[in-house]
């Protein structure tokens, strides 16, 4: 056990390392002067020259890459003297639109993008894998087809039709669940606004995931129930409840929790599309807007991040999944 | 498979009393079993009948009426919604007009069209063909070549694909253009297929991998390895026909995902930009109008919808037929 997972988290940082590498040199050999970015309209060539050592873009590419890796670790600090700035670590650049240092602005975004992904997170895995015990159990019965209508239009409708469709017919014209415009509010301090900022976002993205889940879930509940072990369960007089329960959840329900996992990394990254449509100020809606205004700091800030979200996920998903499913052995 | 194949023989024979039992080939008895699937057949026919239809924009738009050029400012109002009852919608313009321009909405969706599905193929083929090389020589040749693949894939699943070609659009865009590859539109088309096949290929690569595997070990491929088959008569004259099932779901099923890719990039503003015309840039232009025009939204979202239902729908009923297990 303890070697595999030394292996894997070697092999992880690795992964990390080449991801953040190749981010960091597609947007370095990009056509356009990094420097030149930082001061928009006020830009003058010696404004651009400055710039350009106080964030060492004059330094060749690798010794970029080591300060900007360097900077993760240690924190960094720009140019010198009295106009020197510093951003504790972790730090991942600094936006010159906004003046701040991203990872700062990283403190703002992250529990709007966390609490969209948490929230829609729990309401997919319950509709999702509800519907689809439910199509196993009643395979070929009305359920089964109630629930493949839903699987087929949770896959059809693209994410923003139906996130515009809840947002302007649902609770704007006929007022069916109310929605509030005032911001983002923890949930600890307004429980109340805080549901009724995300509801909608929760139920656009659960809706697109439970579908993949009913279909999965059935799917991998009827194979499980195919086993020679759940014969052998009926065959020695378990209650049919107890076959499902015991024998059969945990087999089948292990390959959500990878599932689950890696969507949830997915989302963490950044629910751009959900996020622009609700105007939520999260990580997403961040760096589209980053990419508009070519702010590239964050952008690469954003992108490594997306990456190093799915890759650790990954890591904790294989060693749950020795946990979960008694039949992979390492 | 084999007594599947003789268990739906029996049934055919005894349908048909009169007449030789007669054998039917794999692909036979696929096509029976999709032709008794009513709902796949009829998606079958809305998802090609679409394809024609934009195809043949330019002589559909003619023979209906419609042009996607003309403009109706004088029946725009100042915000730009026609001022004609039901939006416009009439015998002279089907779908009603577009606000904003007034031009024809069923001409501007057929038009539209061609750049949403030309994206779609495109991508679906190139991700098709760098898939179905890479699967194969993965799982037939397996060893050092196939440690290396796998890497590869893992690599490329591990990446964030949509956030990613989201963060390097504009940039990469601007290179291809730099390049001279294409310029404007072209050169947002190139990005997009060659970005969306880019993350894309893996899935479909793991698919036909494992096939190959599978297959590499039947007693037809070592009959002609025993024959002295080269690998590449043994690849493309005893592998490749039987992988044409999953190739065949695949695209079912990738099309209108991309389908969908294309319109929601165009919907973000990362796409294929104005003046030309894509069901993405109408939907993103709906959207405008969604509160004073809500039947510009509908229409457009139902139109893509109704295409993406189409493909899935086709895409499930194929899987259904091809799927030797299926005993339906």
């Amino acid at each position: 056990m303890l070697t595999f997972v030394s292996r894997r988290l070697v092999y992880a940082a690795i992964t990390l390392l080449i991801v953040s590498m190749a981010v960091y040199a597609i947007f370095a050999i990009l056509p356009f002067d990094p420097a030149a970015l930082t001061c928009g309209q006020h830009c003058t060539p010696l404004v651009i020259r400055a710039n350009r050592i106080k964030l060492g873009f004059d330094k060749p590419l690798w010794e970029q890459y080591w300060m900007f890796l360097h900077g993760i670790f240690a924190g960094r600090t720009y140019g010198v003297g009295s106009a020197a700035f510093h951003c504790p670590a972790p730090a991942f650049g600094y936006s010159f639109n906004d003046n701040m240092c991203v990872t700062e602005l990283l403190q703002q975004k992250l529990p709007i993008t966390l609490s969209v992904a948490i929230g829609a997170l729990i309401l997919w895995l319950i509709v999702g894998v509800g519907l689809g015990i439910l199509a196993a159990r009643f395979k070929g019965r009305w359920p089964d087809t109630a629930s493949s209508v839903f699987v087929l239009f949770g896959t059809s409708l693209p994410v923003f039709v139906t996130g515009l469709f809840l947002l302007i017919w649902v609770s704007i014209k006929w007022k069916i669940i109310p929605i509030s415009f005032l911001g983002y509010v923890s949930v600890f301090s307004d429980p109340i606004g805080f549901v009724k900022l995300f509801i909608l976002p929760w139920i656009t993205l659960a809706f697109a995931f439970a579908a993949l889940y009913t279909r999965f879930t059935r799917a991998s509940i009827l194979e499980t129930l195919g086993e020679d072990y759940i014969r052998t369960a009926r065959a020695k007089g378990l209650s049919e409840k107890k076959v499902l329960r015991i024998h059969t959840f945990r087999a089948a329900l292990a390959p959500i929790v990878t599932l689950a996992s890696l969507d949830f990394a997915g989302l963490i990254g950044g629910a751009i599309l959900t996020e622009t449509i609700f105007n939520l100020p999260g990580i997403g809606q961040w760096t589209l807007r980053s990419v508009y205004e070519f702010n590239l700091p964050v952008v690469v800030c954003t992108t490594i991040l997306a990456a190093g979200v799915v890759i650790i996920m990954n890591l904790i998903v294989d060693m749950l999944y020795a946990v979960l499913d008694p039949r992979v052995r390492i | 498979m084999a007594v599947k194949i003789r268990k739906s023989r029996e049934l055919s024979s005894s349908r048909a009393s009169t007449g030789p039992i007669v054998g039917r080939s794999p692909k036979q008895i696929a096509w029976t079993r999709f032709k008794r699937n009513k709902v796949g057949v009829v998606s079958a026919i809305i998802s090609v009948g679409v394809i024609v239809l934009s195809l043949l924009a330019p002589i559909v738009t003619r023979i209906i009426g419609v042009d996607p050029n003309t403009l109706h400012l004088d029946v725009l109002d100042v915000t730009g919604v026609p001022t004609l009852p039901h939006a416009g919608i009439s015998m002279a313009h089907p779908l009603g007009l577009i606000p904003g321009t007034g031009r024809d909405l069923l001409a501007q969706l057929l038009y539209g069209s061609r750049i949403s599905f030309m994206v779609a193929i495109l991508t679906t083929s190139l991700t098709l063909f760098i898939g179905l090389v890479l699967g194969i020589v993965g799982g037939y040749f397996r060893g050092r070549v196939d440690a290396v693949l796998g890497r590869i894939t893992d690599f490329l699943l591990s990446f964030p694909a949509f956030f990613m070609i989201v963060a390097l659009s504009t940039p990469m865009v601007d290179r291809i253009q730099q390049t001279g590859i294409a310029k404007g539109n072209g050169a947002r088309i190139v990005f997009l297929v060659f970005f969306l096949s880019f993350f894309g290929w893996p899935y479909f690569s793991r698919l036909i991998r494992s096939q190959a595997m599978s297959l590499r070990e039947r007693d037809f491929v070592t009959a002609a390895q025993a024959m002295g088959s080269s690998n590449r008569r043994i690849i493309f004259r005893e592998l490749l026909p039987n992988l044409w099932a999953p190739v065949i779901v695949f695209v079912s099923l990738s099309l209108p995902g991309y389908l969908a890719a294309e319109s929601v990039f165009s919907f973000l503003g990362l796409g294929i930009q104005p003046p030309a015309s894509t069901w993405g840039i109408l939907l993103s232009n709906a959207t405008r109008f969604v509160t004073t025009m809500p039947q510009f939204f509908i229409i457009v979202a139902g139109s893509l919808v109704l295409v993406v239902l189409a493909f899935n729908l086709t895409g499930d009923a194929l899987r259904d037929a091809l799927d030797p297990r299926n005993d339906r």
